[in-house]
């Protein structure tokens, strides 16, 4: 009888503990995981506004090839913030899409024809896209790149599997077609609690213009 | 078991309740560095590309999960 309370007070003491770590591990997703990926994403627009300062005309718009995690621009949607400013690294690793949006690797990059795309968390690890479903069609999208501020304009919102690559294909889901227009692709998991869909925004570059001419009128001021 | 634990604690009453709490941490730390690092990438929750494998097997887990809870609809 004795044996028999012990092993059931044993058994209530693990159960009790299991518990504890279960919940000590929603709060490392929900809060942890956002407080570092924040400092993380902070790092990199500095580092890259640090280096942007420091370079002269003559270099390239990027430092090519773009190092894996490393930020090379900044993306810009005044629809979820007039500060809303999140780094735009290469990969789509979860390692550097806890340092900020993460682009897939080997689509284009910004301005170029074809179709830029990125990834980002929409909850925990900084959560960047947390609130993209508020994104709608005609809403503007800034990135911003060493020479040059490019606005994307959103032209589609829709939802598909995740096994849907075609999304960023260079003409999206038409697999080898011939791209000719310059568009920008932006995906996260949906719904934003769950991950068996993918939310996928289009956009389509409808300005281009040297930083020395100063931001896009249409970005405002602010940070 | 944390009874074992706390008669094995060297010290008075007080000294032993800090160590107890330096355990803690010592195990919260352990857990936020190493462990649930190592596990995150092994859940589903995380998962916000396109890709054609991985996330294949995920959506067919979800799927099978979310058939089976509304399975046990019936019965509530």
């Amino acid at each position: 009888m004795n044996a028999a309370r012990r092993t059931a007070g044993v058994v209530g003491e693990l159960l009790i503990t299991a518990g504890v770590i279960v919940l000590l591990f929603v709060g490392y997703q929900l809060v942890w995981t956002n407080v570092q990926a924040d400092r993380a994403a902070s790092a990199q627009s500095n580092a890259l506004e640090k280096r942007w300062a420091e370079r002269t005309p003559k270099d390239p718009e990027f430092d090519l090839p773009l190092k894996n995690g490393e930020a090379f621009a900044l993306l810009r949607i005044p629809r979820l913030g007039d500060n809303y400013r999140v780094p735009i690294v290469e990969g789509v690793s979860l390692e550097a899409l806890a340092r900020g949006v993460g682009h897939y690797p080997k689509t284009a990059l910004p301005g170029q024809i074809g179709n830029f795309s990125v990834a980002g968390h929409r909850a925990t690890n900084g959560e960047p896209f947390a609130y993209l479903d508020q994104v709608d069609v005609g809403d503007d999208v800034f990135v911003e790149t060493g020479t040059t501020w490019y606005t994307y304009e959103v032209i589609k919102e829709y939802i598909v599997e995740p096994t849907q690559v075609g999304v960023i294909l260079p003409v999206p889901n038409e697999p080898g077609a011939v791209p000719r227009r310059r568009l920008m692709t932006l995906t996260t998991c949906n719904p934003r609690w769950d991950s068996y869909e993918r939310l996928i925004f289009h956009a389509k570059l409808v300005d281009e213009r040297p930083k020395s001419e100063g931001r896009p009128p249409t970005l405002g001021g602010g940070g | 078991m944390y009874g074992w634990l706390w008669r094995h604690l060297p010290g008075p009453t007080p000294v032993r309740v800090v160590i107890a709490l330096l355990l803690f941490v010592v195990v919260v730390a352990v857990l936020f560095l190493w462990v649930f690092p190592w596990v995150e990438p092994r859940l589903p929750f995380t998962d916000v590309t396109v890709d054609g494998s991985a996330a294949a097997r995920v959506t067919e887990m979800l799927r099978s999960r979310d058939a089976w809870v509304a399975g046990l609809g019936w019965m509530t």
